[in-house]
């Protein structure tokens, strides 16, 4: 119940932020110059960074919820602590990915 | 469409809802789904390998058909996977038919304006002269 509340949330969030930071991504990149640098400036601050780390989390747990609803919508992970487990993984698997995708950008990289 | 004993499942879903309508609309989220899967990986896995994350390289490498044909994929199923997943919503709390329809005719006119915005971005980076 919680993950399928999650999974609308998510969804609502990458829908709405998440296109709208892609597409203003996209544009500072065609433009260049002052229009990039408002961008990454933007991406930078604190608050800019907080979103984006919100944007990869809504992503990939909108992802492994998304696999566990086409592997429902095929009939099999009913079973009660089948789908419990599932469920917990795809919050576990979410909360991994961004950990390390952020920690990469953040750590690893310029 | 027959509905004997030789149609599929899925054939008798499709378009023959108690409304007649909407198979289509819950086959069209999924298909869209298992195609971000696909897109979704490859932006992040290309957002790990580019050597680094400023204007230029990313500029360079969505120039390149290797960026921009994913990237021009990966927007319009974005947008359409996202304007299929709202109506759900919408669907779930808007019941008043007039509201239902005027919200998700905002909705689909906001995601094509998006998308299209979008799109334009991407041809100005291949096409726009200044690489």
């Amino acid at each position: 119940m919680t993950v399928s509340i999650l999974h609308r949330v998510t969804g609502g969030a990458l829908a709405v932020a998440g296109l709208a930071a892609l597409t203003w991504w996209l544009l500072a990149i065609a433009e260049g110059g002052d229009a990039y640098q408002r961008f990454a400036t933007a991406a930078r601050h604190p608050i800019g960074i907080i979103v984006l780390v919100g944007l990869t989390w809504s992503f990939f747990q909108h992802l492994l919820s998304g696999v566990r609803h086409l592997v429902m919508d095929s009939g099999a992970g009913f079973e009660l602590n089948t789908n419990k487990k599932f469920a917990i993984l795809t919050i576990v698997g979410s909360l991994l990915l961004t950990a390390v995708l952020w920690g990469w950008l953040l750590g690893v990289r310029p | 469409m027959s509905l004997g004993d030789s149609s599929t499942p899925l054939g008798r879903v499709r378009g023959l809802g108690s409304a007649r309508e909407g198979g289509e609309h819950w086959l069209s989220e999924r298909v869209t789904s298992v195609a971000l899967l696909l897109l979704g990986t490859w932006l992040i896995a290309s957002l790990l390998m580019l050597p680094a994350l400023d204007q230029r390289t990313l500029s360079e490498w969505l120039g390149s058909p290797w960026g921009a044909v994913p990237m021009a994929l990966l927007v319009i199923v974005g947008f359409k996977h996202a304007l299929d997943g709202l109506k759900v919503v919408v669907d779930d709390y808007v019941h008043e038919p007039g509201n239902n329809f005027a919200l998700n005719t905002l909705l689909l006119f906001l995601a094509v304006g998006g998308g299209a915005l979008a799109l334009y971005a991407l041809a100005k980076i291949s096409f726009g002269g200044h690489a």
